[in-house]
């Protein structure tokens, strides 16, 4: 086993990882500022996967509109899923949300079917995203580099906005205390909405990479990104986006290597090491790695 | 024929009779007070009678099933309900409620939270002449701006807390506990600074478990028992009501 393929495993991690961190930021976000877990975060995936084929391969738009599309496509579907399902039923009990959006996604996923049926298309991006760069033993596609070059240009936009705008502020005193934000003045709605349509973006964008690294996309497809995410924000501490971060691509290299360093043979438990690796994680550090101890909301 | 009253002088907040629940407890079964314009006035009573509540029910947090609470902010001619306001409209009329426990966001700096205060303001030099002046009254602010508030001890917190809640310049300010927690000589200097804010012109509305230290400070002050109001007068008067000496001043004045 030599230097140069370690060097490809990690790469091939990465990339897998931006992904997953990308979805596991809205996750996180979600799950910080109203303590629910969106489980039709996932489906956001699919639907990014299915406007980028629309857009780009049938409708032949200019890559970079299309990326600006998926995202504000993937920020709609977060603002409807908030004001549709979350804000009807906000100040019920956790397990009512938790429900509501399990609905969500298998209305999602079976709109999906319906429409496009589940038979799986093929996503076939220009040769420029396809070319082959190869550096020293390390070789990647440039969708790979745009994979992770984008993850971390939208992740640096996305701490600028939380940490260094008003609204940024907003949302994070209302994450803190929902009613002591609601006495400075804030609209909590506008900062939950928020919330939803950064997080729901990230997982549209996502959508978009997925399809171009795996070249295959179905209305059922949300579901794996959904759930390793879901285990990636829950590794790093779900309601940190910090932690959302480096949870997706923990998940992201530890899959990769497992896969790689291992025998052959093992390989087809992919998916295993993934929860192997949540539970390892959290034996030692219960509340994920920046986890706060999260009270529960009276 | 109802008889038409003169108003006598006016009023800034003025409760009438509201009827407020939580859950199904039944918690404020009535209860009309009157805060006069830079008037400091303490509300006093023991735990459970309801004082929370009705600080709740006046920032908007809770919605009283029936009665009415008058507010009118210098800016305005006149009086507005805001009984069925939401706690952003209240804040934005000049009330500040500065809630029991403090409720300081304590991931965010210290001079987030104040910032934060300031949430609905636009004009940024005022903003930045507020924290200034803040920062003269609570040195300790200025020198732990860039710490995360849950570091503070309780002292600084409640500070932060007070100082927090004049940077949306408050024409009311509503304190729940100030002193919950804190040691004499801090509760002392704290009610100094209360007592300086007041002359600058910010109403005061007070809940107090230190009811020795409420009457010393407020111009007057009302007793609250399970949701009622039952006794009410100059600070003066009410210190030296029997009744209240027993309940509540444990018997030495």
């Amino acid at each position: 086993m030599s230097g140069g393929y370690i060097a490809q495993q990690i790469v091939n991690g990465l990339v897998l990882g931006s992904m997953y961190a990308l979805v596991a930021i809205g996750f996180s976000m979600i799950y910080g500022i109203i303590r629910l877990i969106n489980f039709a975060h996932g489906d956001i995936v699919m639907i990014g996967a299915f406007v980028t084929l629309g857009l780009f391969q049938t409708l032949g738009i200019p890559f970079p509109v299309v990326a600006l599309a998926v995202l504000t496509a993937g920020g709609i579907i977060g603002i409807m899923i908030e004001r549709g399902t979350f804000r009807p039923i906000r100040g019920a009990p956790q397990v009512t949300g938790f429900i509501a959006s399990l609905g969500i996604s298998i209305m999602l996923q079976n709109l999906g079917v319906m429409f496009l049926t589940a038979q799986p298309r093929n996503f076939s991006f220009p040769d420029y995203l396809q070319r082959v760069i190869k550096i020293g033993a390390v070789t990647f596609r440039t969708i790979d580099a745009v994979i992770m070059i984008s993850a971390f240009c939208l992740m640096a936009l996305l701490m600028f906005l939380v940490h260094r705008t008003k609204l940024g502020m907003a949302m994070r005193a209302t994450a803190e205390n929902i009613d002591m934000a609601r006495l400075m003045g804030i609209n909590i709605n506008r900062t939950i909405l928020s919330a939803f349509a950064m997080g729901s973006a990230l997982a549209g964008i996502a959508g978009l990479m997925w399809g171009g690294k795996f070249g295959q996309i179905d209305p059922l497809l949300g579901f794996v990104p959904g759930l390793k995410s879901f285990v990636a924000a829950v590794i790093g501490g779900v309601g940190s986006i910090p932690g959302a971060i480096l949870g997706g691509y923990i998940l992201g290299l530890s899959e990769v290597l497992f896969v790689g360093l291992l025998p052959p043979v093992y390989s087809a438990f992919r998916d295993a090491f993934v929860f192997v690796t949540l539970i390892l994680i959290l034996l030692i550090l219960p509340n994920g790695i920046f986890g706060k101890r999260i009270e529960d909301r009276p | 024929m109802p008889t038409l009253e003169k108003p006598k002088k006016r009023d800034m907040l003025k409760i009438d009779d509201i009827h407020v629940y939580r859950g199904r407890t039944y918690v404020l079964q009535g209860v009309s007070l009157e805060v006069g314009r830079r008037e400091i006035v303490a509300l006093i009573g023991a735990n459970g009678a309801g004082k929370t509540t009705l600080l709740r029910t006046i920032s908007g947090l809770l919605r009283p099933k029936k009665g009415k609470i008058l507010f009118q902010p210098d800016s305005q001619s006149q009086e507005i309900d805001i009984s069925g306001a939401s706690p952003e409209q209240i804040v934005q009329l000049g009330i500040s409620h500065c809630p029991e426990g403090r409720g300081i966001f304590s991931r965010l700096s210290v001079l987030e939270n104040l910032m934060i205060g300031a949430y609905l303001r636009k004009n940024r030099n005022e903003i930045l002449d507020d924290y200034n002046s803040i920062c003269r009254v609570f040195p300790i602010l200025k020198e732990r701006e860039d710490q995360a508030a849950g570091s503070l001890s309780g002292g600084e917190q409640e500070m932060l807390a007070i100082g927090r809640a004049l940077m949306s310049r408050p024409e009311l300010l509503i304190l729940d506990e100030p002193s919950l927690g804190l040691g004499p000589i801090v509760v002392e200097s704290l009610f100094q600074v209360l007592s300086e804010i007041n002359s600058r012109g910010v109403t005061i509305l007070l809940v107090e478990q230190n009811a020795i230290m409420a009457l010393d400070l407020a111009h007057r002050a009302y007793v609250l028992e399970t949701g009622r109001v039952v006794l009410y007068g100059t600070s003066g008067e009410l210190a030296g009501n029997e009744d209240v000496q027993k309940a509540y001043l444990g018997g030495i004045v």
